[in-house]
């Protein structure tokens, strides 16, 4: 597969598409972010009969004039929607389903019109419809990326007011940013990246162009710079490998390979990303899982033995019910967390149950400490609201002295402040 | 009978089904789930064939109704896996044609369908297919499938009219009185596979979106009532229909995108017109409320 790689005429393509794969990766993280996903899809299909009527007045295929018209029908198909949702009490879903089959309709109307036209049989405009890669000359390819290169810089330079209005448009209004201006220009640069796609990858899967690659790199990180920059990587590998898959095959469409590929490549981000991908969080559940019965069997062994130790005096250990009905867990995970711990050995095995070692007694303490603060931090969340538990993993242990204090009256109100370890120091660590 | 009676008939079925499903899917805010089934479609159609080796109405009915809820399900899970909706419809419907347009690239030459005929049907050789089914002869696949979708949309709409009425417009009180809100909506994904895929012949996988949703939007600016709305709906899928077949036989241009075309150009019309919804209406209702201050 690697031999086409030197055909000059398939490095070309695989420039434009490499080109065009950042361009729309790089709009497509702000499409995606202003949730305008689906419309970019209404603007491609909207293109199509732009790229008709374009050709119906200049009467040959001249790449400029055919982006020009579906630049313009794409962007009278966006202002349909809007129109629509203003006017109407039609949804924006609904909307968008109106005006791209609509205008998809009177594209493949003017098509079949010019095929049945004498010039029309060789203008070969059926390409745009799935994108056809191969087909593209060295002057198409400088027009696709000269205006991918001219969005890409248009970004860099914006970036600042474009992160802005994406994320807090009333603020960027508020500190005299001409909004308004930089929104259509937002706009104009996702029609522009959308209309450049559409020879390659075609009217109807343009939209995954700008999609894929943009909720890829949303998997591997959290700012708007290096999700950009990841987009645009993404886009352009998707390019790539598209191209080279489907440039050996004769008449096996451009566009469906690319985004394919960009969606494969979305699938294993989806599996694999080191913070949100789905092994991870599967992973951080169990972990979260393990921890929590953990801790309720501990919690339930401490409890039971301050029962114990202030009804009778004597400490002794409990059997599987006792410790079962106070914190209830399925059998299998109850028995798995109980080896555990006796593997780890916070509690030893008797004849007639299972009892706290010492040091499982100190994390059993501590365990049922912060379960208990965290309880009087429920009642009184409002006192509490400084403390930002959330952000410190509800670890109330860690906390100063100071905000434990307060939390500690509380327990003492409520009777609640675990006495196992005082009792067993005041006894010489004897139970 | 007649090669253009034939003709008009599919386009007329494809107008009335359509039509009665958009109702439900526009007032659902499904517009564009059912955007994203009817491509996926395509998915099952092709599946089907490779499977069973034959394009016979039953496999792609099977293999569309499959593919249909798979469609959904794959946009709950990437949904409820924190992707937000709009994208995961976007790359799920995406995925999925690409790889139907793939399978009928590669199998081109075995297959009776071709990527034109995905995107706008074939409406024009519907009058010569035809099979022999439940012992009638003459009548062509399309109009069977049609039909028969037809019938079963009608029954499950009748039989569940204050069901679906409920979850459309109040989906807490549905659920709150117990109604299987869940399972009406894959009913509804269902029967939208099973139209997409009874449509697909005539008007291909992307121009059956404007069969689906453009005359709902239409008749909802036309009307009130549920009911009303549906009767609406279907005869503007018929309007469409007629006048698109005429148009598009006069101008030698696809029958299937005329009928889109005409059924965007009905709802310009409703748009602008409409008694209450219309912008003419409004804009009237305004000078009067400004004169009235």
């Amino acid at each position: 597969m690697l031999e086409i790689l030197s055909y000059p005429n398939v490095q070309w393509v695989l420039f434009a598409t490499a080109t065009l794969g950042i361009a729309s990766g790089v709009l497509g993280s702000f499409a995606l972010l202003r949730r305008q996903s689906l419309v970019s899809d209404a603007m491609s299909h909207a293109a199509l009969p732009g790229i008709c009527i374009a050709f119906l007045i200049v009467g040959e295929k001249m790449m400029g004039a055919l982006l020009l018209g579906a630049g313009l029908t794409a962007y009278l198909g966006t202002y349909c929607i809007q129109t629509i949702v203003y006017y109407t009490r039609l949804k924006t879903d609904a909307a968008i389903g109106l005006v791209l089959s609509v205008f998809f309709g009177v594209g493949i109307v003017l098509l079949t019109f010019i095929n049945n036209l004498p010039i029309g049989g060789q203008a070969g405009l059926n390409q745009f419809i799935f994108g056809q890669a191969a087909a593209m000359t060295s002057l198409d390819v400088r027009v696709i990326s000269s205006v991918a290169v001219v969005l890409i810089i248009i970004t860099i330079l914006l970036f600042k007011e474009l992160k802005l209005l994406v994320f807090d448009r009333e603020f960027a209004q508020g500190i005299g940013l001409p909004t308004a201006v930089l929104n259509g220009l937002l706009m104009t640069m996702i029609v522009a990246a959308v209309v450049i796609g559409l020879q390659a990858v075609g009217v109807v899967l343009m939209v995954a162009m700008l999609i894929a690659p943009a909720i890829t790199a949303r998997y591997w990180t959290d700012r708007l710079d290096f999700m950009v920059i990841l987009s645009g990587f993404f886009g352009a590998i998707s390019g790539i490998l598209g191209t080279m898959i489907s440039a050996p095959i004769s008449g096996m469409p451009t566009g469906p390979l690319i985004i394919v590929a960009a969606c494969i490549v979305f699938f294993v981000s989806l599996i694999i990303a080191p913070k949100k991908g789905l092994v991870v969080k599967a992973y951080r559940l169990q972990q979260l899982r393990k921890q929590t019965a953990r801790g309720q069997i501990l919690q339930s062994l401490y409890e039971l033995a301050e029962k114990r130790h202030q009804t009778s005096g004597a400490f002794k250990a409990f059997t599987r019910e006792e410790i079962q009905a106070l914190r209830p867990l399925s059998e299998r995970r109850f028995q798995k967390t109980l080896n555990e711990l006796k593997r780890s050995g916070k509690i030893d095995v008797t004849g007639d149950g299972y009892a706290l070692t010492t040091s499982g007694r100190e994390t059993a303490h501590n365990v049922t400490l912060n379960n208990r603060y965290m309880q009087m931090y429920s009642m009184h969340e409002t006192r509490f609201a400084n403390l930002q538990m959330e952000k410190r993993n509800w670890d109330f242990l860690s906390l100063p002295e100071k905000e434990r204090e307060r939390l500690h009256v509380l327990l003492q109100e409520h009777h609640l402040e675990p006495k196992l370890m005082q009792m067993t120091q005041q006894e010489g660590g004897r139970l | 009978m007649s090669y253009t009676f034939w003709i008009l008939l599919t386009a007329s079925l494809v107008g009335v089904t359509c039509g009665i499903m958009g109702v439900l899917l526009i007032l659902r805010k499904l517009a564009m789930l059912s955007d994203a089934i009817s491509h996926t479609v395509l998915l099952g159609i092709i599946s089907a064939f490779l499977i069973t080796q034959s394009l016979d109405g039953w496999t792609m009915f099977i293999g569309a109704a499959i593919v249909g809820l798979l469609t959904t399900v794959f946009v709950q899970m990437l949904n409820s896996a924190g992707v937000q909706s709009d994208a995961s419809i976007g790359i799920v419907f995406t995925f999925l044609f690409a790889i139907g347009v793939i399978l009928v690239s590669m199998f081109a030459d075995n297959v009776h369908i071709d990527v034109e005929h995905t995107i706008m049907g074939e409406i024009a050789f519907i009058p010569w297919e035809t099979v022999n089914w439940f012992g009638i002869e003459g009548i062509p696949q399309a109009v069977w499938m049609l039909g028969i979708v037809l019938v079963i949309d009608v029954i499950l709409l009748v039989l569940f009219y204050k069901e679906f009425k409920v979850s459309t417009f109040d989906p807490e009180l549905a659920a709150a009185i117990g109604l299987p809100v869940g399972l009406l909506h894959y009913l509804l994904m269902g029967m939208t596979s099973l139209t997409a895929v009874a449509a697909f012949d005539a008007v291909g996988a992307i121009l059956v979106v404007a069969m689906l949703i453009t005359p709902g939007a239409t008749a909802y600016l036309l009307t009130e009532r549920l009911s009303m709305m549906f009767v609406l709906s279907a005869v503007i899928g018929v309007l469409a229909a007629f006048s698109g077949y005429y148009i598009a036989a006069w101008l030698d241009a696809s029958i299937a995108g005329m009928m889109a075309a005409m059924a965007g150009l009905l709802f310009l019309l409703a748009f602008t017109f409409a008694p209450q919804h219309g912008i003419i209406a409004k804009r009237l209702m305004q000078k009067r409320i400004k004169h009235d201050v």
